[in-house]
């Protein structure tokens, strides 16, 4: 029994990896504002088609690791992407269906709503913050949704079993 | 009848999601309270930090590899030329060696004299730069040398030409430091000229520390070399941290606004410097005076 509960979550274990290895790559400074926010996309992608597996529960906790990798505040990623994926979760027989362009608005807005809260917590607490530095990712985020959406279709077939 | 339970099951989970995603939501509120507060987490984040080092380890390995199989493909022109620019550099230090062994000597005299402790710390150790903070208002390093290899928390971090920072968070393999350039970061420092003490701040711009506490008649200049005055105890006194780049002086403001140029690479650094001048060493020194 748990070897197959292992070989199910096993594929979303490797997905995550990847993710967090992309957010952690060393990049030039210059190009890193404009670095996409991998794990906020994956979450929505994950948390559209398989809402039943991957929700809440998970997004909070790949958050916290997400914080503790980058060395914030414990638990703002936490929270922004607890609030993605509830919208996403919430929405997701509608989001099925939009096509890939109406989906990309909708990704703009949620990894928006995502670096807001960000912003919004910085802000509160007192770090130095520059608004326009957290526009970056946002634009790059939907940029790279389409290709998200590529990839990860191939693999759909695995995540599902 | 068994849509009906189905669609039944379905309307009984909404209500429960909502609850769900307002109790973490209440729990990472808590969090960041209680982080922001008070380091009470510090032991939760280390453990998740050594949880994840294995993905930093994925993440630097192509890095090492490419770096390691440059080394070998180095042509020999260029390893001669390299070494001979190795020998000629250290040469010069050999010459400026000897006469820092005279004056070293000279000083632990006076010190002896004026029954001051000593405050060379000899004990020094270098670690290579895993990763840097990926969030462009934090200057941060991840270094590979942990808890397993003696670091504490505050330890200097200095590279070959000045301060860099000092650590932040011990994790069991790795550690974090601060840079001095971080927006949050103030190092206690005095002009080596004149010995006036004073804070630098980081800025958030590699290249730039400034001086706000400075009154316009300091006696400062551009090119003033600016080094640890060991206040705070956070550094050991005595090491370079920056020169002075610009002043500009308005009669109309109180303080004088000054910028300076730090002599570490920060941005360019593989490695950095550990130094051991461990807070336990200072109070034992305390001691024995008293």
């Amino acid at each position: 029994m748990k070897k197959h509960y292992l070989r199910n979550k096993a594929p979303f274990i490797f997905i995550i990896i990847c993710c967090l290895a992309l957010t952690i790559i060393p990049l030039p400074s210059s190009i890193n504002i404009f670095r996409p926010n991998f794990i906020t996309l994956i979450i929505i992608y994950l948390s559209i088609n398989f809402p039943e597996k991957f929700n809440l529960g998970n997004a909070w906790m790949l958050g916290l690791l997400v914080d503790v990798t980058m060395g914030n505040l414990l638990g703002q990623n936490a929270l922004a992407l607890c609030v993605i994926s509830y919208i996403s979760v919430k929405f997701h027989l509608q989001f099925r269906i939009f096509p890939i362009l109406q989906m990309s608005s909708i990704v703009f807005l949620l990894v928006g709503i995502h670096q807001f809260i960000l912003f919004w917590i910085n802000g509160v607490v007192g770090n130095e913050v520059i608004f326009i530095k957290y526009f970056g990712p946002i634009l790059t985020s939907t940029l790279m949704w389409p290709l998200v959406v590529i990839l990860l279709g191939k693999f759909k077939h695995v995540l599902q079993k | 009848m068994a849509k009906k339970t189905q669609n039944k099951s379905l309307r009984s989970r909404f209500p429960s999601f909502g609850s769900k995603f307002l109790f973490f939501a209440i729990l990472s509120l808590c969090l960041l309270v209680l982080d922001q507060r008070d380091n009470r987490l510090e032991f939760f984040r280390q453990s998740i930090s050594t949880l994840i080092h294995p993905i930093y380890l994925i993440v630097d390995t192509p890095i090492t590899l490419w770096n390691s199989i440059r080394e070998l493909t180095k042509n020999q022109n260029k390893l001669l030329r390299e070494n001979k620019a190795l020998q000629f550099n250290q040469q010069l230090s050999d010459i400026k060696l000897q006469r820092f062994a005279t004056l070293e000597a000279e000083n632990l005299r006076l010190r002896e004299i004026l029954e001051a402790t000593t405050r060379i710390s000899n004990k020094f150790s270098i670690a290579r730069i895993m990763s840097i903070d990926t969030d462009p208002f934090k200057h941060s390093i991840l270094i590979n040398k942990g808890k397993k290899d003696g670091i504490f928390q505050g330890q200097t971090l200095i590279d070959y030409k000045g301060v860099v920072g000092q650590i932040t968070q011990v994790n069991l393999f790795s550690s974090k430091g601060i840079l001095i350039t971080d927006p949050n970061h103030a190092i206690p420092i005095e002009i080596n000229r004149n010995g006036i003490r004073t804070i630098a701040l980081g800025t958030g711009g590699f290249n730039n520390l400034k001086l706000p506490f400075l009154p316009n008649n300091t006696d400062i200049d551009e090119g003033d070399l600016l080094v640890t005055s060991g206040l705070g105890r956070a550094f050991p006194p005595g090491y370079p941290v920056a020169i002075v780049e610009h002043i500009e002086l308005d009669p109309l403001e109180q303080f004088a606004t000054i910028s300076a140029k730090p002599l570490a690479a920060l941005n360019q650094n593989r490695e950095v410097i550990l130094i051991w001048n461990s807070p336990q060493e200072n109070d034992e020194e305390t001691l024995s005076k008293k």
